[in-house]
């Protein structure tokens, strides 16, 4: 019985303006968008490393993609054209400022108290620290490919680099976790599967 | 039966397929921010652009 989050119409007091007419259909720009949102925001956090930096830069983004709308052909490639956005306002927003430090216990590693998955809580916090060890483009093409779904073609557009290019981040980036982490990657759990059910409390039930 | 399902071929070169550790754990983290949905501050922040935007172009009209 959750409610749909995604809902537009769902808002809890009524709306203070009556229109002159009834509302028209969102337009799909924006039905669209909206439905990229969670894995922008993911990708965002990613990025950022802290929940409050990445919703700003969401926002930020949100904001340029509708000044921009008409530059966009609908039919296209909506959540990829949106990634880019975001990701060019991440760099340059951090030139602006220089780069700062960032939380090495970020808020991945907040959410895993509450939201434990598959893994225990410990092995995903390594997991975070491994990710975070890595240059910020191995990072950010892995998350692109393993995690937001993109092909190579999309990825490397979205981070603007060739195709082999993106091909030779991604696999340094996977042996640099493998590495870090110990494992030997395709269904190897190691030794983490085991030390995980030892060390994970189970005070989540 | 067949445990050794390979993986799909898109994936099968990079080793982030559903049968890899990196892979599962990269969508683990990544699912738990997707996974909290959209804040209600985009959604007022669109609601305010749609309208914005009707109303331009209803002055644009007249």
């Amino acid at each position: 019985m959750a409610p749909s989050r995604i809902s537009r119409t769902a808002k809890p007091e009524a709306p203070k303006k009556v229109r002159p007419e009834a509302p028209p259909e969102p337009p799909s720009f924006k039905r669209e968008l909206l439905a990229t949102l969670p894995s922008l925001r993911a990708f965002a956090v990613s990025l950022s490393g802290k929940h409050d930096k990445a919703d700003d830069l969401v926002q930020d983004t949100v904001m340029k993609a509708w000044a921009k709308q008409t530059s966009f052909e609908m039919g296209t490639n909506l959540k990829a054209w949106l990634f880019t956005i975001l990701r060019n306002e991440f760099y340059s927003q951090m030139r602006k400022r220089g780069r700062e430090v960032q939380d090495s216990d970020g808020i991945f590693t907040e959410r895993m108290s509450v939201h434990p998955s598959q893994y225990g809580a410990m092995d995903l916090a390594d997991f975070k620290k491994a990710l975070d060890a890595l240059p910020d483009d191995q990072r950010e093409a892995i998350i692109l490919i393993g995690a937001s779904g993109f092909s190579y073609e999309e990825a490397a557009e979205i981070c603007n680099c060739a195709i082999g290019t993106m091909k030779s981040r991604v696999s340094r980036a996977r042996t640099r976790l493998q590495a870090m982490l110990g494992v030997t990657g395709e269904a190897d759990y190691g030794p983490d599967a085991v030390s995980a059910q030892v060390t994970t409390t189970p005070h989540f039930s | 039966m067949n445990q050794m399902t390979p993986a799909r071929p898109r994936r099968s070169e990079d080793g982030l397929g559903p049968n890899s550790d990196i892979g599962a754990k990269l969508r683990a983290l990544y699912g738990q921010v997707q996974d909290e949905g959209i804040p209600d501050k985009f959604l007022d922040l669109l609601e305010k652009l749609a309208e914005a935007e009707e109303k331009t172009d209803g002055a644009k009209q007249n």
